[in-house]
């Protein structure tokens, strides 16, 4: 499994190692591709309901859950079925997770005796995961039973990613059909995601991350003694498990000497492969993707982030695929590279650049804090940019810890509202109502029909692309002055200055596009987060998804207009072009003054330090 | 109310599906194909002792050992029980000033080139089990004065514990701390 002593030709200088950084950027881009073209067209046959080689092993069971559900195949939803069922089915599984972890010590698979959570971090944590967010107020290793981890977490990523690829399917279908009242069934939408593409992926990936050494067992923590035992000031406890203070006002320390110490263990890889895939991103541990038992080599990083891009890529394909002209998929899937490799090369080359103070200091290299040597910075650069350009959210690097201009990177791909690939079927869709606000801005522009895939656009369609698109953003900045003048919202910062200011932006822009990931610095752990944070996770998730849906509906009822002189190409470049223009001006437009006052503040000042 | 029934018993067969059958299939295949692995990369000492994991990191100080990355994580550096990092700003002022003291602790043991930046920048874990070779090279002339060793011999023990590129492309070239710091007590 690895390669020892090839270190004489290693010698290497940040310069040298460029060429690699480039390799490897491209082999995953390269990859991605490959993969995402063959099971783009397979998701297409899913969702249409054709066989597929997978058919004679899962269509029994696709019908044996019809069967116990009760679920007619054929029984065609319009539209406010189809997201009452989808709102029903989130609702149930809120309040069972939710009792869950209330109800942690009662139920099985608990070796360490954890305690149930708190209501507010209960109630976070369940919307957090329902709404395919995966904020985590909480360390997983400390928080967590195995039991708690694979019943509850487990399976909420997967059905929480095949909920946001179902209502993308639904508003393929409403550009497809023509002058219908429905949009397909969600209990066999749902079920054919988790069935033919998440499981099956799921366990592959799974299985080769063990062999990277992801561990997956359900034995207690072990026990390991320290090759060199180690002191340390332990605070001092009363009986009542409160830290003693002294007539200061100071904690209480005494030094005592740790000479083993405990190793978590637990059922990870299969967590991490559907944490990946399904864009969610909730830990196993509190490092999550950075602890070396859910990542442990660069070859398992590199698969991670390829599960983390593949289904988003590939929806682009089985977009085009479905709407009858897969160059349409083509115009998207090239904006979000576009997106996505500008996005690489500022983070990557803010982190190779490190900071002036750390010069001054005499630290040779690049910015490393927070960051995991096995990866270098490349490897750690690109998984920092696919996390954030989808709503994964898992992290390899502490984001709080990156340059200024690197912790932008993240922070606006979250606040463009996740499209550069994005988050399992929330991404396009909310690519697509980008798409149709470009469609209608360069037709009021130059006099032609706003047309889009044979519909026309008009007010309604309107209305719901701005909210798909602006309902996050109003959140985020809503919240985050809210939090400024609230002092026990502010106490949570951890670093003081603009940056303290950028950790609460970045706390509810993840959370209100169900993002997830953090500049983790900040206590999240309050009613104050835990509360708003819960808020902003569910009107992030639900309100641009309704509106998805009727867009939906809206489309499949209208007629089918032929493509004539006066209409826009929306599957060639200037298309993609114009597309890219309108979503950086309405994403620079939205959130400026709020970056201004954070990062780009921090780096300004920064540089004026030398 | 059509749509509860299918609602609740979806909930039930995707919880059997997602979060019973398909871990424990997962954990059946690991445990046979990869039973190392699954089970922690854990490394057992002559004597039938756990000593660590092959993967996590564990915390060395004074003359004799190869010293690892900073550690932030809670309670004492290196505890598993609380991986993470400082999730310290580049600009905080008290990041910078304990960067600055980890500088002067290396500088005290008579390094005067400049130091590699994993040496003294915590890692996002908390338990990195590497540290780069520049780091380990730089770190030679004190362990082998402590271990009354040629620095030829001591830059023999790294030499063994270096892993390179994964498939000759993918990371950094590294050292295993744990690893090493094993191998020179018991050559």
């Amino acid at each position: 499994m690895r390669t020892i002593s090839e270190h004489s030709q290693e010698e290497k200088r940040p310069a040298m190692t460029l060429p690699y950084d480039l390799l490897q950027f491209l082999g995953l881009l390269g990859a991605l591709l490959l993969l995402a073209h063959p099971l783009g067209t397979f998701m297409a046959r899913v969702y249409n309901g054709e066989r597929t080689f997978l058919s004679p092993i899962l269509a029994p069971c696709e019908s044996l859950f019809y069967r116990i559900c009760g679920v007619d195949r054929n029984d065609e939803m319009g539209w406010q079925r189809y997201a009452y069922a989808m709102l029903l089915f989130n609702l149930v599984l809120f309040l069972t997770l939710f009792g869950m972890l209330l109800a942690q010590p009662a139920l099985p698979f608990n070796p360490q005796g954890l305690p149930g959570l708190s209501w507010p971090l209960a109630l976070n944590t369940a919307i957090s995961f329902v709404t395919n967010t995966n904020w985590q107020n909480y360390s997983g290793e400390s928080t967590l039973s195995y039991f708690t981890q694979m019943a509850g977490l487990t399976v909420h990523n997967f059905v929480s990613a095949a909920s946001g690829m179902a209502i993308v399917i639904a508003l393929i279908r409403g550009f497809v059909r023509r002058t219908s009242a429905f949009i397909g069934n969600f209990w066999v939408d749902l079920t054919r995601s988790v069935l033919y593409i998440l499981l099956p992926l799921s366990l592959v990936g799974a299985v080769f991350l063990t062999s990277q050494g992801v561990i997956q067992n359900f034995c207690g923590y072990k026990t390991a003694a320290l090759t060199q035992p180690i002191s340390y000031d332990k605070p001092k406890l009363d009986a009542l498990g409160t830290p003693m203070l002294d007539r200061a006002g100071k904690p209480l320390t005494e030094n005592v000497t740790a000479k083993e110490v405990s190793i978590p263990m637990g059922p990870v890889a299969s967590q991490e492969a559907i944490k990946e895939l399904g864009t969610n991103g909730g830990g196993f541990f509190n490092a999550n993707s950075a602890h070396p038992f859910e990542n442990p080599t660069p070859l398992s990083n590199f698969m991670e982030v390829l599960f983390i891009l593949l289904i988003p890529a590939a929806l682009t394909r089985t977009f085009g695929v479905m709407v009858g002209n897969p160059r349409q998929g083509r115009a998207l899937l090239g904006v979000m590279l576009f997106l996505f490799i500008v996005a690489f090369g500022v983070l990557h080359a803010s982190e190779l650049a490190s900071t002036p103070m750390l010069h001054k200091l005499g630290v040779a290299g690049g910015n490393l804090e927070g960051k995991e040597l096995r990866f270098g910075l490349a490897d750690t650069d690109i998984f920092t940019v696919a996390t954030t350009a989808t709503s994964c959210g898992a992290v390899t690097a502490m984001h709080d810890s990156l340059t200024p201009l690197g912790g932008l990177v993240p922070l606006s791909l979250i606040l463009l509202g996740e499209i550069v690939f994005g988050g399992v079927g929330c991404g396009l869709y909310t690519m697509l109502a980008f798409a149709i606000i470009a469609v209608f801005v360069s037709g009021l522009m130059i006099g032609r029909t706003p047309e889009y895939l044979g519909k026309k656009i008009e007010v309604r369609e309107m209305w719901m692309s701005i909210v798909i698109i602006l309902v996050a953003g109003i959140v985020v900045l809503i919240l985050s002055g809210l939090a400024m003048i609230t002092p026990s919202a502010t106490a949570s910062m951890a670093n003081p200055g603009a940056h303290g200011l950028t950790e609460v932006l970045y706390a509810f822009a993840s959370m209100a596009n169900n993002n997830g990931s953090a500049f983790a610095g900040l206590t999240g752990n309050t009613n104050f987060y835990n509360l708003l944070g819960g808020l902003a996770m569910l009107i992030g998730r639900y309100v641009p998804a309704v509106a998805v849906l009727a867009m939906a509906g809206g489309q499949a009822g209208k007629k089918y207009v032929p493509p004539s002189l006066g209409t826009l190409p929306t599957d060639k470049f200037p298309f993609a072009f114009w597309l890219t223009l309108v979503i950086l001006i309405v994403g620079a437009l939205t959130f400026f003054p709020a970056l201004a006052l954070g990062p780009i503040v921090e780096h300004l000042s920064m540089m004026g330090v030398n | 109310m059509k749509e509860l029934k299918p609602a609740i018993l979806m909930c039930l067969l995707f919880t059997l599906l997602c979060g019973g059958f398909y871990p424990a299939v997962v954990t059946g295949l690991a445990q046979t194909i990869f039973p190392r692995q699954a089970n922690g990369s854990l490394i057992i000492d002559a004597n039938g002792r756990t000593v660590g994991s092959a993967l996590i990191g564990q915390p060395f100080s004074g003359p004799r050992y190869f010293w690892p990355r900073p550690s932030a994580t809670a309670g004492f550096a290196y505890n598993p029980m609380a991986s993470g990092g400082s999730n310290s700003g580049p600009a905080n002022p008290a990041f910078l000033a304990t960067v600055a003291e980890r500088i002067g602790a290396l500088r005290a043991t008579g390094v005067t080139t400049p130091i590699p930046a994993d040496l003294v920048l915590a890692s996002a874990s908390g338990l990195d089990p590497h540290i780069s070779l520049d780091a380990a090279r730089l770190q030679i002339p004190r362990i082998a004065l402590a271990r009354n060793l040629s620095e030829e011999a001591v830059a023999g023990f790294v030499a063994n514990h270096t892993e390179g590129r994964q498939l000759g492309l993918l990371g950094e070239p590294r050292v295993n701390v744990l690893l090493l710091n094993r191998a020179l007590d018991n050559p």
